[in-house]
């Protein structure tokens, strides 16, 4: 191994802020005070949340847009567009489909003035490597998952960069895929047979980062900054049933978890308190199910986060989410990696229909303050029907236009549910009046 | 495969060439003679007009189709370059876009027909004495019926080009012009080619009219299928009508065949689509094409030409650039920019108030207006006649597929028909029984344009899910029941799509629909396209401005307080999958 500390850095990035405009005007920060330093020879890892803010990161780093303040510096000179030597993955693979896999290989190189018969060496050397042989003048649409996001690595490495940066390359295939090409890519690079220095990678798969970096930088959200830095020193190739590896990733999914006991429950990950909390929507049937699921053997009220995302196959990320959706809800408690169901939650999970949705309404009035305040002023209200757009606005005072968005439905879908108010779509109203 | 085989595309096979060539190369040259001696004829002064009139002698019609189609293919090819310009900088450019798409938006409610006054005349003086500046005219009228769609379905799909393969493109370092090429035309192309076909058939009704076309004392005719129609019509000759219809028939069929068929199979591939669709489009002619050898050999240098055009180092001006870096937009520019706008557009206010107020009255703005209210109500009544008539119809041809499959490239042929070679018909019936002309001469109106709601029907219900059917079946839903809560929704944005082109294909055929002559009968509603028409025959330009800007105006208030409205409705509410 490398002693790193010598290396010169690749990647400079110091106390970088980003914010977009809020809804009302204002802005919402996203990324507060990151640094973030990348050498040679290493496979660095951005672990975090949806809305963590560590997709937009790497889109600083690639130039893609630019940071609201700090500085960003690649190979020593001020990231102001895409910066030479620095190749991007997909993950949406984002293949030209009208260009076969070897035109969109070539793509890159004939960008850069690269002439044509060295391009096509370039490339077909790349599609080589990467395991595309025979595909070369296939259509994306030709090819499987798996296939298509090798073009997109293919694409990316001919052009020979120093920093390869991923944006969750993997999470868009089905498990099998994704963990051949984890294991292709991982060989490659131990063997020293991929044309760069260093690997960027944005994942919100815990055991994805364990797996494949070197180091890994935890992101908190709300606003995205880097929580903590864990070095990984398992020797390549990793196995996952590793009694350290499992360690390590339990620990991580604490660490994720465990900053909720300080403050007041209900706001991990959820941002905002009041009026101003931004929901994510989660629809009342998995709540449910996943309350009785908890309530159930072999958890009984108690499970440990990854086993639980395990046998539920759902991702770190969607985990997370619906097990703070319940703990908004004081149906369950977060902490150190587990998920345990509070007294309420026991209790929903033996009622009847009826039960169940009155129990959820009484929550929502005494827990998500939203609910409260728009049941009030349809209670006050002669007409007992008001506008979305009031509430909209005053949401938007806190958030951005899409997070609104996300609340909106969010109230309406959960409202529904425990029959709180009506939502007509068309006048866009909020009512009392539920059909009978 | 090796290397090198890629490198030399097995140089010495490719050059022999085999029996595809030889068909392909006569089609080629076929193809190259046809066009030049077409050129040639336009450039003989005004006067070979006179010396070789346009005559009914069936043997001259193949000549007049090919100068009829060279007009076409000129004004296609026109309109594609200014599509590309107009739609590129009104897409990349949040300053141009504020004056161009407004723009585009009137352009497109603006019959053609009425600009055909001032058109003949400009270029008729660009080239004084020559056929050329006629044949400009007549392709100008084309190109203005064909290129607003074009360039909408270009702008709009530039706009919404994937941001994934944008940001693919910014982060490989492509520069604006490389994206514009590798990225944007592409994505544009299927949307484009669709537009390109519909275009190229809403000429033909243009081309009917514009060929032959008489402006106050000029009268020009130009040697075509068009003018072949006028002077079929004014001699009353019937059996020319019907050579002419045979005609236009095989040329329809014949750049079907030999341009559009090889071009959508080509374009398949632009296609944006994650997965390969059952049924691609085939076509004899690319099927040909690319099994010739020494033919597409001589495509390379095209192919490397294309490459090193779409490789051109351009610094494009920083607007046109993507705009992800550049800071909040000047305000100084952007207040500096609306102030030229707006002094622009009270100059020429002023302006055409002070033309038009030298001749024209109050009272004439009036009954414009008034005239255009008849008219209007003739659009909506056809329109509710029409639906009546093809919803059905297309509903229940739509449900079968094999019928549909055969039905549905006759409706777009119908909806390529000129309907103004089916009015000589009409006018001798109204004549015979006495029939009163503002009643009978409407359908004229819809003749040609009802077809665009019999295939959007046909392909709203071919589209209907089979699961809703059986649904709706095993719930016995019938009858009434069965048209109001299952198909009728289920069809409603296709419907709308096929109902906004027909009504704005009525508003531009009542030009000509409300004044239809057989010899020297000669037929007028009353309404606002009889007024223009009226107008430009008499040479009283104030009067034609006049009734083009209430059309105008008519157009586009019908457009944004029904149709838009019903258009976003249906793609909310009733849009399926």
């Amino acid at each position: 191994m490398l002693d790193l500390t010598q290396q010169p850095s690749l990647l400079d990035i110091r106390g970088v802020c980003r914010s977009f405009p809020k809804g009302s005007g204002e802005e919402l920060l996203v990324l507060e005070k990151v640094d973030l330093t990348i050498k040679s020879g290493e496979i660095v890892g951005l672990l975090g949340r949806s809305g963590s803010g560590k997709s937009t990161l790497l889109r600083i780093i690639a130039g893609l847009i630019a940071p609201s303040s700090g500085d960003a510096k690649c190979r020593g000179e001020t990231i102001v567009g895409p910066p030479n030597g620095v190749a991007m993955v997909f993950q949406s693979f984002a293949l030209f489909p009208w260009l076969t896999v070897l035109q969109n290989v070539e793509l890159g190189l004939e960008a850069l003035g690269i002439d044509s018969a060295e391009s096509r060496t370039r490339a077909l050397a790349a599609i080589d490597l990467i395991g595309l042989d025979g595909f070369e003048s296939a259509y994306p649409k030709e090819l499987s998952g798996g296939m298509r996001q090798r073009v997109g690595f293919a694409r990316a490495l001919v052009v020979h960069p120093d920093l390869l940066l991923m944006d969750e390359p993997f999470s868009a295939l089905d498990v099998l895929t994704a963990e051949t090409l984890r294991t292709d890519l991982i060989d490659l690079w131990t063997e020293g047979r991929l044309p760069i220095k260093s690997v960027l990678m944005v994942t919100h798969n815990i055991e994805e980062a364990v797996l494949m970096c070197d180091r890994i930088l935890v992101f908190s959200s709300n606003p995205g900054r880097v929580a903590a830095e864990i070095k990984v020193d398992l020797p390549h190739p990793r196995n996952r049933l590793d009694p350290t590896f499992r360690q390590l990733v339990d620990s991580i999914y604490a660490r994720m978890t465990q900053r909720a006991e300080p403050r007041a429950p209900a706001t991990e990950g959820i941002q905002g308190t009041g009026v101003g909390m931004i929901l994510q929507h989660v629809s009342s049937n998995v709540l449910s199910g996943l309350i009785e699921t908890l309530a159930g053997p072999p958890y009984n009220g108690h499970a440990d986060l990854p086993v639980l995302a395990g046998s539920l196959q759902l991702e770190a990320d969607e985990i997370f989410h619906l097990g703070e959706s319940l703990q908004l809800l004081r149906f369950a408690q977060l902490s150190e990696g587990d998920l345990m169901l509070t007294d309420a939650g026991k209790r929903f999970a033996h009622l009847e229909t009826d039960a169940r949705k009155k129990l959820f309404a009484e929550h929502l009035m005494n827990y998500v303050p939203v609910m409260g305040l728009i049941r009030r002023v349809l209670d006050e209200r002669p007409s007992h029907s008001a506008p979305v757009a009031r509430f909209r606005n005053e949401l938007e005072d806190h958030m951005s236009e899409d997070q609104a968005d996300e609340t909106l439905k969010t109230i309406v879908s959960w409202a529904r549910y425990a029959e709180l108010f009506a939502y007509d779509e068309q006048a866009e109203l909020f009512s009392l009046e539920n059909p009978h | 495969m090796t290397l090198q085989e890629m490198l030399t595309p097995r140089l010495g096979q490719a050059l022999r060439p085999n029996i595809w060539d030889a068909v392909a190369l006569i089609l080629v040259i076929g193809a190259m003679v046809l066009i030049v001696y077409g050129g040639e004829q336009t450039a003989l002064p005004l006067s070979a007009l006179d010396v070789t009139p346009v005559s009914l002698d069936p043997a001259n019609l193949p000549v007049y189709a090919l100068r009829t189609t060279l007009r076409m293919l000129l004004a296609i090819a026109c309109s594609i370059v200014f599509t590309f310009i107009y739609a590129a900088l009104a897409a990349k450019s949040r300053r141009a876009e504020m004056v161009l798409i407004p723009l585009l938006d009137i352009l497109q409610s603006v019959p053609i027909l009425g600009f055909l006054t001032f058109t003949v005349v400009f270029f008729l003086n660009l080239f004084p004495g020559r056929v050329f500046g006629a044949e400009l005219a007549c392709v100008f009228a084309i190109f203005t019926s064909q290129a607003w769609n074009m360039t909408f379905s270009m702008y709009q799909s530039i706009r919404n080009v994937p941001k994934d393969l944008e940001e693919a493109s910014q982060s490989f370092h492509l520069s604006g012009w490389q994206r514009f090429w590798r990225l944007d035309v592409p994505f544009a192309m299927p949307g484009l080619i669709w537009n390109t076909m519909m275009s190229m058939s809403g000429g033909w009704f243009f081309v009917v009219a514009s060929e032959a076309i008489t402006v106050g004392n000029t009268t020009v005719t130009l040697p075509g299928i068009g003018s072949y129609v006028a002077l079929g019509i004014q001699k009353q000759n019937l059996p020319a009508i019907g050579y002419a219809i045979l005609a236009m028939l095989l040329v329809i069929i014949a750049y079907d065949q030999l341009l559009f068929r090889p071009v959508v199979a080509w374009a398949d591939k632009f296609r944006f689509e994650q997965t390969a669709s059952a049924a691609a489009p085939t076509s004899w002619m690319l099927d040909l094409f690319r099994r010739t050898r020494a033919l597409r050999a001589l495509t390379y240098p095209f192919a490397a030409l294309n490459k090193a055009v779409s490789n051109f180092h351009i610094v494009l001006p920083g607007s046109l650039r993507v705009a992800t870096r550049s800071g909040p937009p000047s305000r100084i520019v952007d207040g500096l920019w609306l102030a030229l706008i707006a002094a622009s557009t009270g100059y020429a206010g002023w302006r055409a108030y002070e033309y038009l107020s030298a001749t024209l009255s109050p009272s004439d703005v009036f009954s414009a207006i008034g005239y255009g209210f008849i008219t209007l109500l003739r659009v909506i009544v056809l329109i509710a006649l029409a639906t009546l008539i093809w919803v059905p119809v297309g509903v229940w041809i739509g449900l079968r597929p094999k019928l549909a499959e055969r039905i549905q490239p006759l409706a777009q042929f119908l909806a390529a028909f000129p309907a103004n070679l089916a009015f000589p018909v009409f006018v001798v019936i109204i004549v015979r029984y006495g029939l009163n002309a503002n009643v009978w001469l409407s359908p004229l109106m819809i003749l040609g344009t009802q077809w665009y709601i019999l295939f959007n029907v046909i392909a709203g219900a071919s589209a209907f899910p089979t699961d809703l059917r059986e649904a709706a079946g095993s719930f016995h839903l019938r009858g009434w029941q069965w048209w109001i809560k299952v198909i009728l929704p289920g069809i409603f944005p296709y419907y709308i799509t096929g109902a906004i082109t027909a009504s704005g294909g009525s508003w531009n055929a009542s030009i000509v629909a409300e004044v239809a002559s057989w010899g020297d009968t000669h037929l007028t509603a009353t309404g606002l396209g009889a007024y223009i028409a009226t107008a430009t025959e008499a040479g009283d330009f104030p009067r034609v401005v006049l009734g083009i800007a209430v059309m105008c105006i008519l157009v586009t208030l019908f457009n944004r307080l029904l149709w838009r409205p019903l258009y976003a409705f249906g793609e909310r509410r009733l849009r399926l999958g």
